[in-house]
């Protein structure tokens, strides 16, 4: 183990599929010379040559379907998108071609591909560089969605998405890349998609949460502890789709009060899905209405007082949670 | 003129005469090397590739009004020398991808009728499983990538297809065919850019049949003639009439060699004609003239030009053009039997072709759940 960034995480795990698979390749604005944006690719193309770190304009429709025509072909690209938010100028590629290729062909073609960059607010950038589509991808039967919040997470997520078959969106953030963590040293440290962690054990609630809102759930489980003596567990899904619905229930069953956490807005946002999932299979265990906080539904603001406000901060969980008591 | 052969409506479609076309064939392109080292049998191939699309689709339209084929239809009648023309001169490191205008394309790459119009009446022996439809043919065995329905979005994954075979080390190239409709979205001038930063063995084909949809060419785009774009990238480019199927043959080849030896993309506008609307639900009467639709039946009918060359070449004779063109009726007829008479796909195959993932349970790595409405 060694203790290392989430941004480092993110280096190592890049650096050792492109090491280990020669079909992998990574592409997207400024990841060469630059060195990435949020420096995640740094080093890469000094170990690797600008073959297989490969510096884009910015056109990410082309790029993002280069990389689908490739994949199509066997190659294993990662993109980076500097934000997520960038996607949307390629949605049809995504959404389009990288999601729906195998069921149109019936099977015949399989698009093994990363999309992956920061995706979320707090960095007071406005609303267009603050999006956070885990909704929309999650909403598109073909592909997969990983928001990793740790470290450890964000290395062995990294490498299934890799060497997953299926096109995988891969959703940082830009706030946890200088989060601190142990990280596993091995080549084979792999963390499955579909798994959730038990991020911090407990018993009066269940926080459920992905990406950053992660942390700040478990901030607030403190709070709870030390102020309120109140016991909160909180599930860190990891992965929205495949979904681990089972610890999702487990959890629910066990402490029967149940908060969802995350920084999409709220209509049709992750949440609403894992809610309607609870009441479905665990409706007798709940002693309390589901409640939720998400950012607030209006498009993300750029000063620092709104903003923050905006974002499911600390205080806004922790008085929803004092509600479900 | 009497005695076209064109495609007609039903009433008279099958008793069409094969006699001779109203215009002189004056192409010089039969001297190309690529054409004059054709030898008989790959002639007559050719024809008979261009004849099997015509009929294929014209069974295929007689489905539709049948109501045995839902959704779209886009028909490729008037444009047969193109696909298979650019098709007859690929090797097998080449690749093709194209629009929804696709079902040419696909019967020139050699998938055979069946599959073809199982697929338009939605079967499970479609060759998407009754999951893709007129506009999503594939065939990757024979180098075919689709069949796409966004209208230039599959600009891009050509240039990632070629992009592939040059990572891969791999001499060859990826026709990438699009309308004159799509030359004004912009991931084309994105994939321009990039094909020609980065030497990508792309050939865009802009089958310029005139109309984006409804839309003529004078009122889609300003810059004329398309091609001209891949000036600005410092793309080769050029136009060519695709009636002549020598024509075709001829530019494709030279675009082929560019992109092999020189690993450098090309722009061909290939200016050619549907004699059908944009899809069958088209009323095809509100942006262009009967009489414009005529006139290039009569005088640029790509395969009543390619048999007459072939019948005064003495390499065609009246009765064998008959016979291939009874084959070609026969097969799309039986086609259309197979179609009728293939069973639907199963509900539970629904869940089917998602994922790589879930196709293949023995291999799977991921955990949870991954649909959350089944269909069991």
């Amino acid at each position: 183990m060694a203790l290392i960034t989430y941004r480092e995480a993110l280096n190592q795990a890049l650096a050792e599929e492109i090491q280990l698979d020669p079909n992998v390749v990574l592409m997207g604005e400024e990841v060469a010379q630059f060195k990435g944006s949020y420096k995640v690719s740094e080093g890469l193309l000094e170990r690797f040559g600008p073959e297989r770190v490969i510096d884009t304009p910015i056109s990410e429709a082309a790029f993002t379907g280069l990389a689908v025509g490739s994949a199509m072909m066997g190659l294993r690209p990662v993109v980076e998108f500097m934000f997520w938010s960038f996607c949307y100028v390629a949605f049809d590629q995504i959404f389009n071609n990288a999601a729906s290729v195998r069921y149109m062909s019936g099977g015949l073609v399989n698009v093994p591909i990363v999309f992956r960059g920061p995706a979320n607010g707090g960095t007071n950038v406005g609303a267009t560089h603050s999006h956070t589509p885990e909704n929309f991808a999650a909403n598109t039967p073909g592909l997969k969605v990983v928001c990793p919040s740790t470290p450890a997470d964000a290395k062995g997520l990294m490498k299934a998405a890799i060497r997953d078959n299926d096109p995988v969106c891969f959703m940082e953030n830009t706030i946890l890349y200088n989060l601190k963590g142990e990280v596993p040293d091995s080549p084979d440290f792999i963390i499955p998609l579909g798994q959730a962690r038990l991020a911090c054990e407990g018993s009066d609630l269940s926080i459920i949460a992905h990406g950053r809102s992660v942390q700040v759930a478990l901030e607030v489980a403190e709070t709870l502890e030390l102020k309120h003596n109140i016991s909160a567990e909180v599930i860190d899904l990891r992965s929205i789709r495949p979904l681990d619905l089972d610890a999702i229930l487990q959890s629910v069953r066990k402490t029967n009060r149940v908060l969802l956490v995350e920084e999409n807005k709220p209509f049709c946002g992750v949440d609403a899905q894992i809610s309607h999932l609870i009441q479905e299979h665990a409706f007798d265990y709940l002693d309390a209405p589901i409640l939720r906080v998400s950012a607030i539904d209006v498009p993300q603001a750029y000063s620092k007082a709104l903003e923050n406000f905006q974002l499911p901060n600390h205080d806004r969980v922790l008085a929803k949670a004092l509600e479900l008591l | 003129m009497d005695g076209v052969y064109h495609d007609t409506d039903l009433a008279e479609d099958d008793s069409t005469p094969l006699t001779s076309s109203s215009s002189e064939d004056t192409s010089t392109f039969n001297q190309d090397a690529v054409n004059a080292n054709l030898d008989s049998e790959a002639k007559i191939h050719l024809l008979s590739q261009m004849i099997r699309i015509r009929r294929f689709e014209e069974r295929s339209l007689r489905a539709y009004q049948q109501g045995n084929i839902g959704g779209f239809l886009h028909l490729y009648i008037g444009q047969e020398a193109v696909a298979v023309g650019a098709v007859s001169v690929l090797s097998e490191d080449d690749h093709i991808i194209t629009a929804y205008r696709d079902h040419g394309h696909a019967i020139a790459v050699g998938m055979d009728m069946d599959e073809c119009m199982a697929e338009l009446f939605g079967k499970k022996t479609g060759c998407s499983k009754g999951k893709g439809g007129s506009m999503h043919f594939f065939a990757p065995d024979k180098n075919f990538w689709g069949g796409h329905g966004i209208v230039g979005g599959q600009t891009p994954l050509g240039l990632g297809i070629a992009y592939a075979l040059k990572y891969k080390k791999i001499n060859g190239a990826c026709l990438c065919f699009m309308g004159d409709g799509a030359t004004n979205q912009g991931p084309f001038y994105e994939s321009l850019n990039l094909a020609s930063l980065w030497n990508i063995p792309v050939i865009y084909i802009i089958e310029n049949n005139g109309y984006s949809m409804g839309t003529s060419e004078a009122r889609h785009s300003a810059g004329e003639p398309l091609a001209r774009r891949g000036e600005a990238f410092d793309i080769d480019w050029s136009v060519h009439q695709g009636h002549d199927l020598y024509e075709v043959r001829s530019c494709i080849n030279t675009a082929l060699s560019r992109a092999k030896e020189k690993s450098r993309p090309s722009v061909l506008e290939i200016v050619t004609y549907r004699y059908r609307g944009h899809s069958v639900a088209d009323p095809d009467q509100t942006y262009r003239s009967k009489e414009e639709i005529e006139e290039y039946k009569k005088n640029k009918d790509p395969i009543n030009l390619f048999r007459d060359r072939l019948l005064a070449e003495g390499v065609l004779t009246t009765e064998l053009a008959l016979s291939l063109d009874q084959a070609a009726k026969d097969e799309a007829e039986a086609s259309a039997d197979f179609a009728q008479s293939s069973p639907y796909p199963d509900i539970s195959e629904l869940m089917d072709d998602v994922y790589w993932e879930t196709d293949h349970p023995d291999k799977k790595t991921s955990m949870g759940s991954i649909f959350f409405e089944s269909a069991s």
